[in-house]
């Protein structure tokens, strides 16, 4: 198995839900808390395992916002695993989730330095390397619903963005989904295989106006009376 | 790349403690360390480990969870930290042994002492080139991402061992134009080295906000980065000096840590007093902390990308 996400630019809004729920749903996990410094203060700070930030594609007038959740891409050939010293980060061979064993962690922020993707973080107060875990205190829950054993970010999505699911299933929804619409790795030059793709947005077709009919004259006369008048 | 004292500490120190030790020991195997007293050695070999004891510490101090610091010797086969770890640690036996013949042969080296202090030598050498390897093999940063970086990491180190070393066998009355000379060449080479390296990352390559997002055939901006306060990512990569401050410190370490050593050497190969040779340890230290700090703090991580830094 090799368990992953795929994320939807085209339908993702940007609305942080997914960061939230993981923040909410993490923070009493496995890896958990995921402190926070000064939530309350002028510059409230802390981890996060899922950030979302958001870009401009393109040219004005030929622009696009997109919306770029970012949360670790449990890569094949991950190198946070590599340059890890004590053996805290590993990479399960069942899934294929990368994992932080906070117990044995010295925090020396290596993995961070080799992470590209910004997935990793350190808990200044623990002291430890804290990172998406895939909710694998979720996904394999039996005491849940089977629809829930999901990442939290995929079912708090509101626009249905977020897809979970095995890549090595060639005909799981994920793999289907990517092949389907020309998924994405994220700075595949790097060479570590990241395993979540990114959909790109799909190119609309642009809507026709050449049959819109103008407008009559009295609709003309009551569009100028409405603006005119003030209320 | 936000530059920690305590990274920078380590790294000149013990790069100058291994520089030192090696130095001294290759001297004194060959025969060539230039009229060899049992003091003056000691004195040498004990500044050596006095200074990488005091750069393996204060390493120690950017840890977040020590008490897990023994486990960074599981990982030989894949990490460069776990390696470094490894040969820092099996330096020591070789070294005290090494240190603790000197009193009871004498200056005299033996079998055991060729054995030990080859091991001793090849240790230090190799210690230093894998502190380098852990920068030079993080794909993330391409101002490391290259060969000149434990080269930088092996001639920086030598070269200050080698002022050290002259500047300490001067403090024993001692004049030597070769040890003077041993440490002018290390001094210009290693400038020579690290020109190159500023050269070198001139050019930008590697990945782009274009490859980060997947957005390969227009232009990318940053709208917002989805937080209003600094995260563990921006305090940690996102250290930025500007231009002008980068061009200053590099005054500084061509400055303080390669002209002015060389400078003060000359000045005693052509009969000036071996006190500049003081003069020139203490200010090539300070050059190439600088020039360790600038390593640092001019380093551009990857996830910098989706946070708006270009390059």
């Amino acid at each position: 198995m090799r368990l992953g996400l795929v994320i939807d630019l085209d339908t993702c809004v940007g609305c942080h839900a997914c960061a939230v729920a993981c923040k909410q749903w993490n923070t009493s996990g496995t890896t958990g808390p995921l402190t926070d410094e000064s939530p309350y203060g002028a510059a409230p700070s802390g981890v996060w395992f899922n950030r979302v930030r958001h870009y401009e594609v393109g040219d004005y007038p030929h622009t696009k916002t997109v919306n770029m959740p970012l949360s670790c891409m449990h890569c094949d050939d991950a190198a946070c695993v590599t340059v890890c010293p004590t053996g805290a980060s590993y990479k399960r061979g069942e899934d294929g989730i990368v994992l932080v064993d906070q117990d044995k962690c010295m925090g020396c922020s290596l993995c961070a330095w080799a992470c590209p993707y910004g997935a990793r973080e350190l808990d200044p107060r623990d002291g430890v390397m804290k990172k998406c875990t895939l909710c694998i205190d979720r996904i394999y829950d039996d005491a849940l619903a089977p629809e829930d054993r999901q990442p939290a970010c995929v079912i708090t999505c509101p626009a249905h963005a977020r897809h979970f699911g095995d890549f090595d299933d060639p005909d799981s929804a994920v793999s289907r989904l990517s092949r389907e619409r020309g998924g994405r790795k994220l700075m595949p030059e790097l060479g570590y295989e990241p395993t979540n793709t990114y959909l790109p947005p799909r190119s609309a077709p642009a809507v026709p106006t050449a049959d819109v009919r103008r407008g009559s004259l009295m609709s003309s006369v009551k569009d100028w009376v409405n603006k005119a008048i003030a209320r | 790349m936000h530059p920690a004292l305590s990274v920078i500490l380590f790294t000149v120190l013990s790069g100058a403690g291994y520089g030192l030790f090696s130095l001294v020991t290759l001297l004194h195997l060959t025969g060539l360390y230039p009229a060899p007293g049992p003091t003056e050695l000691m004195t040498q070999l004990g500044l050596a480990l006095a200074l990488i004891t005091f750069g393996l510490f204060s390493s120690t101090l950017h840890l977040h969870n020590p008490k897990n610091a023994w486990r960074a010797v599981m990982r030989v086969r894949t990490s460069w930290l776990s390696r470094e770890a490894v040969c820092a640690l099996s330096f020591y036996p070789f070294a005290l042994i090494y240190l603790w013949q000197i009193p009871r042969a004498g200056v005299e080296v033996g079998p055991l002492m060729v054995v030990v202090g080859g091991m001793a030598l090849f240790l230090a050498l190799l210690t230093v080139f894998t502190t380098g390897m852990i920068y030079a093999s993080l794909k993330t940063i391409r101002q490391w991402n290259t060969a000149l970086t434990p080269a930088n990491y092996l001639l920086l180190g030598l070269a200050l061992g080698a002022t050290a070393l002259a500047a300490v066998h001067a403090g024993f009355g001692g004049r030597s134009e070769g040890l003077v000379l041993l440490a002018l060449g290390l001094v210009l080479l290693a400038g020579v080295m690290k020109g190159l390296y500023y050269l070198w990352i001139r050019e930008v390559t590697g990945p782009s906000l274009n490859t980060a997002t997947g957005f390969t055939q227009a232009r990318v901006r940053l709208l917002d980065q989805g937080h209003t306060a600094g995260t563990f990512l921006t305090r940690e990569f996102g250290f930025d000096p500007g231009a002008r401050r980068i061009f200053r410190v590099r005054l500084g370490v061509f400055g303080f840590g390669f002209l002015l050593p060389l400078l003060l050497m000359g000045m005693v190969l052509a009969g000036g007093s071996s006190l500049w040779l003081a003069l020139a340890l203490v200010s090539a230290l300070a050059g190439i902390g600088l020039e360790r700090w600038l390593f640092f703090a001019e380093a551009r991580h990857g996830v910098m990308l989706y946070h708006g830094q270009r390059t």
